[in-house]
């Protein structure tokens, strides 16, 4: 039932995202558009997978450092993008790839970089010193980046800044087809270590006495949830709250089964991304909010419902 | 037998002294094992050893035929089962949903919980006395009530071999008692081997086939508990004066007072 619900929600937000737009297309024009087939449907449909992977991988990093508080931008990986990201326009790098490609090696290195840190203690990750390397390798990036747009230009580097809090508008096709190359390996690790994640909430040492192995486990889902990240914020920015909500809002209505919570945080990611993003699209048109903001005004408030119903329910 | 520490040493990355030193341990089917010894005596390290997830610098550890470090992880599951001391309560869960992660290493992979599983999660919270319990929310779960949920999610990984790491801390006296018959009922009716790392000394005596002291990583005595627990023994291990008098024919330790030197600040 409630499966059937997220499928047929996502349908719905995939519609609204084609019907609706500043420019009003009549719904029988909407095959042959030109702008539905070249804008909306690609724009759609990186929605779905950009707010999918950042989902999938919040939900990953919450199990793996247990931490409810965990996001795909805490672990530092929004600084490193915007390293590259200030970095390649400072270096005057041109092309249409230039700038996700620098966004995408900034949160690789930083992600490199945070793993290396959470080695310290020994062979196995430790999550707490994941996520305190996280937090400062993404500050450090912050402050090297504030550093260079405060020495160049600021119209050149405008961009940077725009782009990077931007949003879904550099969809097309093109973006479309590598992320659907790009994201069935992260994710099927991930789906493949849902039950050792399931374990692993109860702690390392009951979760390796359970079966689970617990140091590798983690080495692939930190890769795997950082590498869903990374795509993300190459093609689309900084998009926060849905890396966070989207899990959360799983766990409320399916439980903490990874083997559910999983596939359900990548349509529910998909589907608040989508909306959010048809909103950005037509409330103030033709300008476009940045969708992180409706991510945040939509998210917040469905959690916070949510969160009073289960709490009520548990007492 | 189904667990067999050979003159083992183990000692953590960095540290200088070992954690353990030449201990060795055999349990059977059908038999309690009870390891005593104060706090930093090397119990919890003897688990890790005994489980595989720290590997001896000198030494054997075969569980069920195989070297403990040799074993698949989920394999291994199958076979031996821990109660540790402590575990994390990250995100909520019902009883029921703790117990069946005790199905996990019989589970094929993607595939849900089989009617089989559910009928082991009944089985185990049932053996445990825990049925009624099983739809309640962990953390509204008393101390004793969350241990007898671990214990079944332990029984639920049908194991040959049961790790209890002081099971009974912060119980009181009717469930430290409920804790140890059930165990010892276990392992007489099912045949199973368990070792119980534990601080109550005279309910290991009461309670267990052997006992095996540890001092400072190194057994101080091993074998049944009135041969090992003698007065002298114990009082160099625990470093307190005691008397010994016996009660069903067991070792029961009675701590005496002392004054503790005048405190002249």
């Amino acid at each position: 039932m409630k499966n059937a619900g997220l499928v047929a929600l996502s349908v719905i937000a995939l519609a609204l995202a084609v019907i609706l737009g500043p420019t009003s297309v009549p719904l029988g024009d909407l095959i042959h558009s030109p702008i539905v087939r070249d804008l909306r449907v690609p724009r759609a449909l990186l929605g779905l997978l950009v707010g999918g992977a950042l989902g999938v991988s919040g939900a990953g990093l919450q199990a793996l450092v247990r931490n409810p508080l965990a996001d795909p931008f805490l672990m530092g990986l929004s600084g490193g993008a915007g390293l590259g990201a200030v970095g390649a326009i400072a270096l005057h790098l041109s092309g249409p790839w230039a700038l996700p490609l620098a966004a995408f090696l900034g949160a690789l290195a930083a992600m490199a970089l945070v793993y290396r840190l959470g080695l310290v203690a020994g062979a196995t990750l430790d999550p707490r010193i994941l996520l305190l390397a996280g937090v400062v390798v993404g500050s450090f990036a912050a402050a090297i980046s504030t550093a260079i747009v405060s020495l160049s230009e600021a119209e050149q580097l405008r961009n940077a800044m725009l782009w990077l809090w931007g949003g879904l508008s550099g969809a097309s096709w093109t973006t479309v087809l590598v992320m659907l190359i790009y994201l069935p390996v992260p994710l099927v690790i991930l789906v493949a270590a849902a039950r050792p994640l399931d374990l692993m909430a109860l702690g390392d040492e009951p979760a390796s006495y359970l079966g689970a192995d617990v140091a590798r486990v983690r080495r692939r889902v930190y890769l795997a949830a950082s590498m869903l990240t990374a795509a993300a914020v190459a093609v689309s920015g900084v998009i926060g709250f849905v890396g966070l909500i989207v899990p959360h809002i799983g766990r409320l209505i399916w439980g903490h089964r990874h083997r559910a919570l999983i596939p359900v945080s990548f349509l529910g990611g998909g589907i608040l991304l989508m909306l959010s993003d048809t909103l950005a699209r037509t409330v103030v048109a033709p300008r476009e909010l940045p969708v992180g903001i409706v991510t945040a005004l939509i998210g917040v408030p469905a959690f916070a419902v949510l969160l009073r119903r289960w709490v009520g329910a548990r007492a | 037998m189904i667990l067999a520490l050979d003159h083992v040493h183990a000692r953590y990355p960095g540290t200088e002294r070992d954690a353990l030193a030449d201990v060795s341990l055999g349990v059977s089917p059908g038999e309690l094992v009870a390891v005593l010894g104060p706090n930093g005596s090397g119990k919890t390290t003897l688990v890790r050893v005994a489980l595989g997830t720290l590997a001896p610098t000198a030494g054997s550890v075969v569980v069920a035929g195989r070297g403990a470090g040799e074993w698949d992880r989920r394999a291994l599951a199958r076979v031996a089962a821990v109660v540790t001391q402590r575990e994390e309560m990250t995100f909520p869960q019902r009883a029921r949903e703790s117990v069946m992660l005790g199905r996990y290493p019989h589970l094929p992979p993607f595939a849900a919980p089989r009617r089989a599983d559910h009928q082991a999660v009944r089985d185990a919270l049932e053996a445990c006395d825990a049925l009624g319990l099983a739809d309640r929310w962990l953390e509204t779960l008393s101390g004793g009530e969350q241990q007898r949920v671990r214990l079944a999610r332990a029984l639920a990984q049908e194991p040959q071999l049961l790790v209890l790491d002081e099971p009974t801390a912060s119980l009181d006296v009717k469930h430290e008692m409920e804790l140890f018959e059930r165990v010892r009922a276990l392992v007489d009716r099912r045949k199973l081997a368990a070792v119980v790392i534990t601080h109550q000394v005279n309910l290991a005596a009461r309670f267990a086939d052997r006992v095996l002291l540890l001092s400072r990583g190194a057994p101080a005595g091993s074998g049944p508990a009135r041969e090992v627990l003698t007065r002298e023994t114990v009082e160099r291990v625990f470093e307190w004066p005691i008397a010994i008098q016996a009660f069903d024919d067991r070792p029961q330790m009675i701590p005496l007072r002392r004054e503790l030197p005048t405190d002249r600040s």
